[in-house]
């Protein structure tokens, strides 16, 4: 179980990257995929402008995440105030791309349905939702602008590629990561300057271990998805994503406190979250083909 | 607890590290057989480097690129490790791992002995300020685990640490291949050996105190006023650097020497505290509604000051493949300050794998260091980092990218040093009254302003300042115009000479006199001829940076200074309009709704 003071410092050094973020990024945005992670990340930011979050969510959303997940999402950003935008590749549902529907493989459906979405609803270039507060329904978002700026939830401990992360870490016109030469990072001091056309993606959560978001998430008793715990049927889900590719895995795991005892001397001790993500195992590297092409 | 192992290439660092995983059972187990697997298809022999080479391209070329963050556990607490790359090529990814750390393992082949890396990471390591060091002596393996290899190793390497003042807590022999005292002792193959394992080195490093005893410093990240559901504060937030701030405490934020009382420390979602220190990424509101921007640095008045100036002596170490070079325009970021500069002189350079002095040099080269006088366009406030380590470093950018970092050795004396002390001392005595600016500003509907309209002796800057003048009064602005010609004759000092030192005492005077009429909330434009940089930087210096837009108006052939604007060839009507348009950009004026 994580120290009180381990928390203190890792929240600290996350707050600070967000108000760097904040302060020197006009165009900015955070993405929300509804899992643990981003939701601590949303939970910091209201931390870091005290109770504000100073701009927009953004969900890329497949059209295959698992119901209850859209919902939660809704609760809490009309619960919030939260400045709400959602993005989808609408030519490949309507084209019947996707691996659900036999017609692609998963890594493609991945990088149809999120890399190429996340793409083109970051540059603008793609429809972008807006949740319209009093209605409470979707509009279609006048702004069309590029974020130049987007904050990502990942933490390093979750795969290789990520483990190699900066904390800002730039992107090229299309998105690719040139991991190979990465500009160097060191004593708080970000990169914050970049070419017309390029991002920067901004990672607050990268020294964040899966039991640190679990112990955080108690101490501030920050509301889940239910999907996170056993509903009594001795299966609970892990990571969250897509249906079609994310298994569950077995556990009895009720609340958060049998979480972190899973993960820190139980069954869970030395298995890797991810497990349960079957585009990670596509290929030699799956994910780290889809993170120079612009995935999370 | 974060620690950095580095090391010259093909050392055997990611191996030591892999090792240490697998025996303290740190690896998930999906992990060893995946790399198993991939090892099998790509027919190598397995290796625990493997473990952290994650990208392709490290796999592919067996080497470390990139610095790799790793987690694991020992009985006694939770580790950050990082692997940092050992070729030369990635000194820059080294140095990103390596900054994040509280300590460092540097790993040398017991059979290469010392090379050029070996050196040039301790000095980096140095330059880094990390002090505690342990050293492992790889590969004991292949010199039969002869004592003597050890020891000269260990005698060479402590010798040259020492020249850089580092005392080595600790040096292991080692083999990571056979996993001799990694994470157990080898007492059989190396009974001569009576220290400690990796991993009992690691559990005796300590913690690196909080600096909570220096004095109170914090870079300014942004003051934050989010009105959204009627919310009324206006908090100055950022992350304490050093020392400690309690409800009442006066501060005085450095480089504009303002002065306010703490009201309250902010935070959401937590039960209110009257006190904050060294570590937290905090907030707090203030007695008075202080105009502070982003880049000042908030002190406790009852604390040793900061230095402010604009031209420091530093030691730096260079990163990027341009080198760094006199006559070439950076950007310096210090804390939460951001200032364009210059190199003034670059004193030595030091090649790091030999710590040979260079007198000679005009340009740093990529991976050496050098101590250089860095010139910066405004001043910024700083401490010597021997003194105060998170507001006596910084980064250098160039081209975008971050390209070299360094410490402040001495913030040296500027032509403005002496006007800035009565500065000081004038916003220290300052009679506050009951109204503030922001009360100003929120009831005149402006923010008070000092325009700058210089420009060639037959330009237009006189007419178009006035018509300025005529056009924001007929829009009903507080504004005043007044010509450098009104005030010579009034103000003329006892000099009354045309020395250089009359004619900036002249201008300090008229910046005086403009530090008043800004105070009163009142946007005053100012006429004179052909400005230069020394004229602008004592305004900068008497009257608020932020405060100051400047105007270049007609032929630009004499021109030295930046203006905010430059205007040709317009009509005089047009020129006002540019000008209105940029106080509205600023947030001097507001536009219609």
């Amino acid at each position: 179980m994580p120290s009180a003071q381990h928390l203190d410092e890792l929240e600290a050094k996350s707050i600070h990257i967000l108000r760097e973020a904040y302060a020197n990024f006009k165009q900015l945005g955070m993405l929300w995929s509804i899992g643990k992670d981003s939701t601590v990340l949303l939970w910091l930011a209201r931390r870091a402008f005290f109770g504000h979050v100073p701009f927009p969510l953004v969900h890329v959303d497949t059209s295959f995440k698992i119901p209850e997940m859209i919902e939660y999402r809704d609760r809490l950003a009309l619960k919030w105030g939260l400045t709400m935008i959602y993005g989808q590749n609408e030519a490949a549902l309507a084209a019947g791309q996707s691996y659900p529907a036999g017609t692609v493989d998963r890594l493609t459906c991945c990088g149809l349905l999120k890399s190429a979405a996340l793409r083109d609803t970051l540059s603008g270039r793609g429809k972008r939702y807006r949740l319209n507060h009093d209605s409470g329904a979707y509009e279609v978002d006048q702004s069309t602008e590029a974020y130049t700026g987007v904050i990502v939830g990942v933490r390093a401990d979750e795969e290789g590629s990520r483990s190699k992360e900066r904390y800002f870490s730039p992107r090229d016109r299309e998105s690719q990561w040139a991991l190979a030469d990465q500009p160097p990072e060191f004593w708080s001091q970000y990169k914050t300057d970049f070419k017309p056309g390029t991002h920067v993606r901004i990672h607050p959560l990268l020294d964040w271990t899966e039991v640190d978001i679990w112990a955080y998430i108690k101490r501030h008793d920050i509301p889940t998805v239910s999907l996170y715990f056993d509903q009594g049927e001795g299966t609970r889900y892990r990571s969250l994503g897509c249906y079609p590719c994310t298994e569950p895995v077995s556990s009895t795991a009720r609340n958060v406190d049998e979480i972190i005892a899973e993960l820190t001397t139980g069954k869970f001790a030395n298995i890797a979250e991810r497990g349960g993500r079957a585009q990670d195992q596509a290929d030699g590297g799956g994910l780290e083909t889809l993170r120079r092409d612009g995935y999370m | 607890m974060h620690i950095v192992f580095v090391g010259h290439v093909d050392h055997g660092k990611s191996t030591v590290i892999g090792r240490l995983l697998a025996e303290t059972g740190s690896l998930p187990e999906s992990k060893l057989a995946q790399v198993r697997a991939t090892c099998e298809r790509m027919s190598k022999p397995f290796e625990y480097a493997f473990l952290l080479d994650a990208l392709k391209d490290e796999q592919a070329q067996g080497i470390t690129i990139d610095a790799a963050r790793v987690f694991f556990e020992s009985a006694k607490r939770p580790y950050l490790i990082i692997d940092a790359p050992g070729h030369i090529e990635f000194l820059k990814n080294m140095v990103t791992g390596a900054s994040h750390a509280e300590a460092a393992v540097l790993v040398i082949d017991a059979k290469e002995g010392i090379q050029e890396n070996s050196r040039r990471h301790g000095y980096m390591l140095a330059a880094l300020g990390i002090k505690q060091i342990g050293v492992l002596v790889n590969k004991m393996d292949l010199v039969g685990y002869d004592q003597s290899a050890f020891e000269t190793i260990e005698r060479d390497y402590t010798a040259f640490l020492k020249q850089l003042g580092v005392v080595p807590a600790v040096f292991i022999p080692v083999s990571a291949m056979q996993g001799d005292n990694i994470a157990t002792r080898a007492a059989e193959r190396m009974p001569w050996y009576q220290g400690p394992s990796v991993l009992e080195a690691l559990d005796g490093f300590e913690e690196a105190p909080a600096p909570e005893d220096q004095p109170f410093r914090m870079p300014v990240q942004d003051v934050y006023k989010f009105t959204r559901g009627g919310d009324a504060r206006r908090i100055v937030a950022g992350t304490v650097e050093s020392g400690a701030l309690s409800v009442g405490d006066e501060v005085v934020f450095y480089p504009s020497g303002k002065r306010s009382r703490v009201r309250t420390i902010e935070a959401f979602a937590q039960p209110s505290t009257e006190f904050t220190s060294v570590g937290e990424a905090t907030g707090f509101t203030l007695d008075e509604q202080l105009y502070v921007t982003r880049g000042e640095l908030a002190v406790r008045a009852d604390q040793p000051r900061p230095e402010v100036s604009t031209r420091l002596r530093v030691s730096i170490f260079w990163l990027g493949a341009e080198p760094l070079a006199e006559h070439k325009d950076y950007v310096i970021k210090l804390g939460t300050a951001r200032v364009p500069m210059r190199v003034e002189s670059i004193e030595h350079v030091i090649d790091a794998s030999t710590l040979a002095k260079r007198e000679d040099k005009t340009s740093v080269q990529r991976h050496d260091v050098a101590e250089c006088v860095l010139r910066l366009r405004r001043p910024l406030a700083c401490d010597p980092g021997a003194a105060i380590e998170g507001t006596g470093r910084f980064v250098i950018v160039d081209d975008y990218d971050i390209r070299g970092g360094g410490i402040v050795i001495e913030a040296q004396a500027d032509a403005q040093h002496e006007l800035r002390e009565k500065v000081f001392l004038r916003n220290n005595r300052w009679e506050k009254s009951l109204v503030d600016s922001a009360q100003r500003a929120e009831r005149y509907n402006q923010r008070s302003t000092l325009v700058l309209v210089t420009g060639p002796r037959e330009g237009r800057r006189k007419e178009v300042a006035k018509a300025l003048e005529r056009r924001l009064f007929d829009e009903g602005k507080l504004v005043y115009y007044l010509g450098f010609g009104s005030v010579l004759y009034g103000v003329q000092g006892e000099h009354g000479d045309s020395s250089e030192a009359s004619h900036d005492d002249l201008m300090h005077r008229l910046g005086e006199v403009a530090h008043i009429i800004l105070d009163a909330g009142i946007i005053l434009i100012v006429t004179a001829q052909e400005l230069a940089p020394r004229d602008i930087a004592i305004f900068r210096a008497v009257v608020q940076t932020d405060r100051i837009e400047t105007v270049w108006v007609g032929d630009r052939t004499a021109m030295q200074i930046s203006p905010d604007l430059e205007i040709d060839d317009h009509a005089d009507d047009e020129a006002v309009q540019m000008i209105r348009q940029r106080l509205q950009e600023c947030g001097a004026i507001f536009r219609a709704w």
